[in-house]
């Protein structure tokens, strides 16, 4: 995602605890790439938070996400904040809660059944 | 009361076995089986198995009628989000969170968790109190004002020794409330009071004052002991 964002001219900057991770980023990536917590406002700053226009998150970690997003709702005011969350009751709570939400597991679930249902089984 | 305590380790366990004794009815939400094994053949059926942040576990446990949430687990987030299921979803009156990291503090009152003890800064303020040359020391917060009552023992180089009060320029909302010394009875100062070396000062001050107020009676910068 931070790969396809950047070739399309946006600023990207990438947070994760583990530096290993950059490895998957393609070589001519413009963006820059920091190691951090993204649930530490120290490590958000650094990352230039204040400055940005969209915040994604999208670690393993559930509860992880959701708090990160709400650190950059509540805290930084970030204008646009995606969160993941796979489990789909908990992504219904917090979007309810007023986060912009996407659970993978509900859009797949969604995704096996149509395929499903159009080669009509 | 009707308590839920998410997470039983150490922390967890003792909290369970204080709840108990003081007569409340206490369930304990952990996800390692041999920990919900080990407490339940100590302390009886008052364990379940599950994850604390699954708003179906929660419903199993009952938190609708809960009186009071405590997440007391290692991580941050899932105390958050314990107690943010808890509130939203079941309208807990109030939710507890243990804070590993004490940077959370403020992130977690915005976030409308109703109380936070920080083991981390607890620890700090307990250890603060036995150094010897530490100049503050934190004795209570009055967290609801936002205020807090400070400890200042006024060094013997420190300027204002000897100086009336009246003439030393505090921070802002500090308040100089009881001076107590070997020699004299306490006293409540006024602007002619005189500070003495080695007096004690107990004052009320905000937070964000606590290192100008150090640094006005003892003229020594404050130690970053809790950044």
């Amino acid at each position: 995602m931070a790969a396809i964002m950047a070739k399309e001219g946006h600023k990207v900057t990438i947070l994760d605890l583990d530096s290993y991770s950059f490895r998957r980023l393609p070589a001519n990536f413009e963006g820059s790439a920091i190691v951090g917590d993204g649930t530490d406002e120290d490590s958000l700053r650094r990352a230039g938070i204040e400055e940005a226009d969209v915040f994604v998150v999208v670690t393993q970690g559930d509860n992880r996400n959701v708090m990160a997003a709400q650190i950059a709702k509540h805290i930084f005011n970030v204008p646009r904040v995606l969160c993941r969350i796979y489990d789909p009751i908990r992504e219904e709570l917090y979007h309810s809660l007023g986060l912009e939400t996407i659970s993978p597991t509900k859009v797949g679930a969604q995704m096996f059944r149509e395929l499903i249902e159009g080669s009509g089984v | 009361m009707y308590i839920i305590v998410i997470g039983c380790g150490k922390v967890g366990y003792y909290l369970c076995k204080a709840l108990l004794n003081e007569g409340h009815e206490v369930l304990a939400i952990e996800r390692d089986s041999q920990k919900v094994e080990r407490v339940a053949e100590e302390l009886g059926s008052v364990i379940m198995r599950g994850d604390g942040c699954e708003a179906s576990t929660l419903d199993d446990a009952g938190t609708g009628r809960a009186d009071m949430l405590i997440a007391v687990t290692n991580e941050d987030e899932d105390n958050l989000v314990s107690c943010q299921v808890a509130k939203h979803k079941f309208n807990v009156p109030r939710t507890i969170a243990r804070l590993n990291n004490p940077k959370n503090e403020t992130i977690f009152k915005k976030l409308g968790i109703d109380v936070t003890v920080s083991s981390t800064n607890l620890i700090l303020d307990h250890i603060e109190v036995e150094l010897p040359s530490h100049p503050l020391v934190h004795l209570l917060a009055l967290k609801a004002y936002g205020l807090e009552i400070v400890e200042v023992k006024i060094p013997p180089d420190s300027p204002v020794v000897g100086r009336l009060l009246r003439e030393i320029t505090l921070p802002p909302d500090s308040i100089l409330t009881l001076v107590v010394s070997q020699e004299q009875e306490p006293r409540v100062p006024t602007g002619d009071t005189v500070l003495n070396a080695n007096d004690e000062v107990i004052a009320v001050t905000k937070p964000e004052f606590e290192g100008a107020l150090g640094k006005a009676l003892t003229g020594k910068e404050p130690l970053e002991i809790n950044a």
